[in-house]
């Protein structure tokens, strides 16, 4: 018979994950098979994905130390996904010792890998719950012992809305989660985008493809349609640009081509 | 493998810069090596943090290459480092191999140590360890990390299964602990799983109901669409469907339910199970009927009360198809002289034996009898039609049944009935309160021709009844309102032709019909007592008028009033007090009051009714006996009459109107006046129109006159000035 609605779904792992393709795109090994293969197929269009989802990381990275410099030690990673390398925690604690991150994701696998990596660490946290629902995240009881929403908050939404489709109304999302931080709080965001993507449309749009076969439509956004997740927030400098443009340490030029796909950015709060 | 074929050669080196030296190239080394391999890797360092990571490595891979004794080991440590720097793609492997092949000699070489054979020789075995120790690290990593996610999964799992067991679970306790019964069945309606609810309701055995199908339990009750709804849940027409059911118990006993049925899919939305939620209803219809029961019938008598009856008589109108109804209005007459003098108790036992004659004669289907309250009951007979007299002959039916006396506390009580007999088509225009409305006025007419039998509905007598009925049913608000007035006829001595007093005549102002006459609605108060509150009002207001016109004519002699008594008011055991409580109140003297009472309500009076009279007698208030003449009184009863006066009734005064005047008229005033006035009794004259009659009367001797050659009733204020013309 039918199960009830508050049953949860069972845990499929011969469907593709997300966060285990990206977890291979890293060159990890938390993956299985259908994602390898997944993943494989999505590189066939575009070869340089690994490059893309190391720029995130890059991104993610530089900008973590920038909430530090402004004094934020808290943070809520939506989309965590399988931390392998160069996680928030890491990069924020490496700055300083008593930053507290709390991961969210959907992925009941990734979510039950963060808890066995982040075991020991108090400073951390990890939510199972939907980027699409913001209240059960802010009133997750892990989200009270980790996060003082009074207090300025780094929000990182990394390569997670290009998985929510506009009917999932991403823009309420965001807004509703804005409207839970306290002033000073920093949105850090990055999303995909045909823009910048040193490939024709059409040959990219083979790696869109993948994703919805796999039935996690990668939706591409334009810079203008990105740039409206911030309303309610101030840019920083430089604004809305190619992630590996974002407040770079090294020279640009030596950058991977591409490392300047799709968008990242830092909103403040007013 | 973008190696750069020429590197720095081995430079000149100052001994004691030796160590700089060797540092200096150590970091060219690492340059190149962090240059290789960087673009393969998935590291988030930037190019420069990841130059220095390599650093410790280089330097690691220099010291090996001088090591003494040679040992490989340090080597597979740098393989291992970078796999766990993230540099596990295979290009990172190969092209670090290719540095080490090309620069590690060349950059960390000392020539001096050891020969250029020996040291490719050294570089040749530490970039196989290199390579091995990788190997061994990329599939320890990968072995490692394949069990961490496969252990992640599983844990992911069974937490999901723990929540699907806690959601069964809960899911079992809602079904095995619902207060309301749960059935699932497959699409055939072989029931699969029922809840202990369910099976309780059926009367406790599962087996009874466990791989039985639902088809099974039609029930002739079952409302027309149950099944329809059955058959559209089934085919996956409809999702749910919510009907009132019953079910045979095993025990042939029925079960009433309130069943939701809903209609289970798979995951592709195929119709699978039915669900069927069942509320067990059976006590609280079994209540419902009750409560229906009680509020559709009459408690005293178990007869179907007014709504119960409305109900059928709608239903039998509303019918149509040549069938006709017949419909007997049956009130009890006199019952409230049986009800004041035995009392309610016995009047109840009373009706309760009159319903049960009236079910006796009317017990065949189609006929009902109710109690519509107090003492009327209805009988209702439908059939087709035929030419009997289906009616009529209910109606005698039920006057025969009322014929034999009843029993009651020893007593044989006479009851009889005054009933309406409405009679028509089914399916006609009029509406039930209409029919019942016609049988109650038919009814009226009944009573008025003297009760003991039954009418027929006319349209003409419903017509003039309705009127009658109207203005019975207005006459309390109509006093309440102030729609009564007062007009005033002048009384004039015949001897001077002065103002002796006045007749107070009540009028209604209707606000449809204008202005009515005494004669309109006196006998409907009398009917239904509210003569009694309108005659005292009457009362208070004439004496009230009588008080003020003496005030303010204070000399020729107090103005009487004379006021008129109904013989209700005559039995009313108030009289005396409220007179005397008027009288008082307005300070007029109770000699300038004078109460008219008819003949007719003094025929036959007894000493009982004559008291009050007779103490307002003595109190000096004038009795005049009104419509004297009409009555047959025996004149001998006169004397004992506590009146004073006589008002001839105005037949005898149109006798005198013709020319010539009847002789045999004169001599019967002269006689009545002689008589009067041998008893001491004055003689007032009505209806008197013209001077000669006026002057005849005198003649024969009468006292007082009123009429239209004097004037006729008006308002308080003409008889003012009337008296005043009579001043002068």
């Amino acid at each position: 018979m039918e199960r009830p609605a508050w049953a949860p779904s069972g845990i499929d792992i011969s469907v593709p994950s997300v966060s285990r393709i990206y977890d291979y795109y890293l060159g990890g090994s938390h993956n299985f098979e259908v994602d390898r293969e997944a993943a494989r197929k999505a590189m066939d269009f575009m070869p340089g994905l690994p490059k893309v989802m190391q720029a995130n990381r890059a991104v993610m990275r530089r900008a973590v130390r920038f909430a530090v410099d402004q004094g934020i030690t808290q943070f809520l990673d939506i989309g965590s996904g399988i931390p392998t390398f160069g996680n928030v925690h890491e990069v924020a604690q490496n700055a300083t010792p008593d930053a507290r991150v709390l991961y969210v994701d959907h992925d009941p696998v990734a979510v039950a890998h963060s808890k066995a990596v982040l075991a020991g660490n108090d400073h951390t946290g990890v939510v199972a719950a939907d980027l699409r629902k913001p209240h059960d995240i802010l009133h997750s009881p892990e989200a009270a012992v980790l996060l003082d929403l009074d207090r300025p908050v780094a929000l990182l939404l990394v390569a997670v809305l290009h998985f929510l489709e506009d009917a999932d109304e991403p823009g309420r999302a965001v807004a509703e989660l804005r409207d839970a931080l306290a002033p000073g709080s920093l949105l850090i965001l990055t999303h995909a985008s045909y823009e910048g993507i040193p490939l024709p449309r059409d040959v990219a749009a083979g790696t869109v493809s993948v994703y919805r076969d796999i039935r996690n439509p990668l939706v591409m956004r334009s810079r203008d349609e990105v740039a409206r997740f911030f309303d309610g927030f101030e840019l920083v400098e430089p604004g809305l640009v190619p992630m590996a443009d974002w407040r770079p340490e090294t020279p640009v030029d030596q950058e991977d081509p591409y490392a300047f796909s799709g968008f990242a950015g830092v909103g403040r709060k007013a | 493998m973008p190696v750069r074929p020429s590197g720095p050669g081995p430079e000149p080196e100052e001994p004691e810069d030796l160590d700089l030296v060797l540092e200096d190239r150590l970091r060219r080394f690492a340059t190149i090596w962090s240059r290789a391999i960087f673009p393969v890797t998935a590291t988030s360092l930037t190019r420069p943090e990841f130059e220095l990571h390599l650093l410790p490595w280089a330097r690691e891979l220099s010291d090996a290459l001088h090591g003494r004794p040679f040992d490989t080991a340090p080597a597979g440590r740098v393989g291992a480092a970078l796999v766990a720097a993230h540099c596990t793609d295979p290009d990172a492997l190969s092209r670090t191999l290719g540095v080490v092949e090309s620069y590690l000699v060349l950059y960390c070489g000392r020539p001096a140590q050891d020969t250029a054979e020996e040291l490719r020789a050294r570089s040749a075995r530490l970039q196989h360890a290199l390579a091995a120790g990788f190997a061994r690290a990329l599939r320890q990593r990968t072995l490692t990390e394949q069990e961490a996610i496969a252990r992640s999964a599983l844990a992911a799992r069974s937490l999901a299964e723990e929540a699907l067991h806690a959601t069964e679970a809960r899911f079992r306790a809602v079904f095995d602990g619902a207060a309301v019964g749960i059935g699932i069945a497959d699409l055939d309606g072989t029931i699969l799983e029922v809840n202990d609810t369910l099976t309780r309701m059926f009367g406790g055995l599962e087996t009874h109901i466990r791989g039985r199908r639902t088809t099974d339990w039609v029930h002739p009750e079952d409302g027309p669409q149950v099944w329809r709804m059955y058959g559209e849940l089934v085919r996956g027409e409809r999702d749910h469907y919510r009907v009132e059911k019953p079910y045979y118990r095993g025990d042939g006993t029925v079960l009433w339910t309130n069943l939701t049925v809903s209609l289970l899919r798979d995951a592709d939305g195929r119709p699978q199970y039915q669900l069927a939620l069942m509320e067990d209803t059976t006590e609280r219809r079994l209540l419902n009927l009750r409560l229906r029961y009680e509020a559709t019938h009459d408690a005293l008598t178990g007869l179907p009360n007014r709504t119960l009856f409305f109900e059928r008589l709608d239903k039998v109108l509303a019918a149509g198809g040549g069938t006709r109804f017949a419909l007997c209005y049956l009130d009890l007459d006199g019952f409230k002289a049986i009800n004041d003098s035995l009392g309610h108790s016995a009047g109840d036992r009373l009706l309760v034996e009159v319903a049960d004659r009236l079910q006796s004669c009317a017990a065949r289907s189609g006929e009902m009898v109710a109690r519509l309250g107090g003492d009327e009951f209805v009988a209702l007979t439908t059939g087709p039609a035929s030419d009997e007299d289906e009616a009529g002959e209910l109606a005698r039916r039920i006057l025969h049944v009322l014929s034999t006396p009843i029993s009651l506390d020893g007593r044989e009580l006479a009851v009889r009935g005054s009933i309406g007999v409405v009679e028509g088509p089914a399916g006609g225009e009029r509406s039930a309160a209409e029919v019942l409305r016609s049988a109650d006025i038919t009814m009226y007419r009944a009573k008025s021709a003297g009760g003991n039998r039954f009418e027929r509905a006319d349209a003409e007598a419903d017509a003039r009844a309705i009127t009658r009925h109207g203005l019975t049913t207005a006459l309390p608000a109509a006093l309440d309102r102030g729609e009564f007035f007062i007009e005033y006829q002048p009384l004039v001595h015949l001897g001077d032709g002065t103002v002796h007093g006045a007749e107070a005549l009540v009028r209604w102002c209707h606000p449809q019909h204008g202005v009515l006459g005494p004669d309109r609605f006196i006998p409907l108060a009398e009917h239904t007592g509210l003569i009694v509150p309108l005659g005292r009002w009457v009362l208070q207001e004439a004496v009230r008028q009588a008080r003020f016109w003496n005030r303010s004519h204070s000399d020729g002699g107090p103005l009487r009033i004379n006021v008129n008594l109904s013989p209700t008011q005559l039995h009313h055991p108030g009289l005396v007090a409220d007179t005397v409580d008027v009288l008082e109140r307005s300070g007029l003297d109770p000699g300038a009051l004078c109460l008219e009472v008819t003949e007719s309500a003094l025929i036959g009076a007894d000493e009982d009714l004559l008291k009050p009279l007779r103490q307002l007698a003595e109190m000096g208030v004038d009795i005049a006996l009104d419509d004297f003449g009409t009555g047959y009184s025996n004149l001998a009863n006169l004397r004992r009459l506590p009146v004073s006066v006589l008002k001839l009734d105005r037949s005898f005064t149109q006798g005198m109107q013709t020319h010539p005047v009847d002789p045999v008229d004169l001599k019967i005033v002269e006689g009545i006046v002689s008589l009067a006035h041998s008893l001491q009794l004055a003689v007032t004259v009505e209806g008197v129109e013209t001077g000669a009659q006026a002057e005849q009367l005198r003649e024969l001797g009468c006292d007082t006159a009123q009429g239209w050659y004097y004037a006729r009733p008006g308002a308080p204020d003409r008889i003012h000035s009337l008296v005043l013309a009579d001043a002068i």
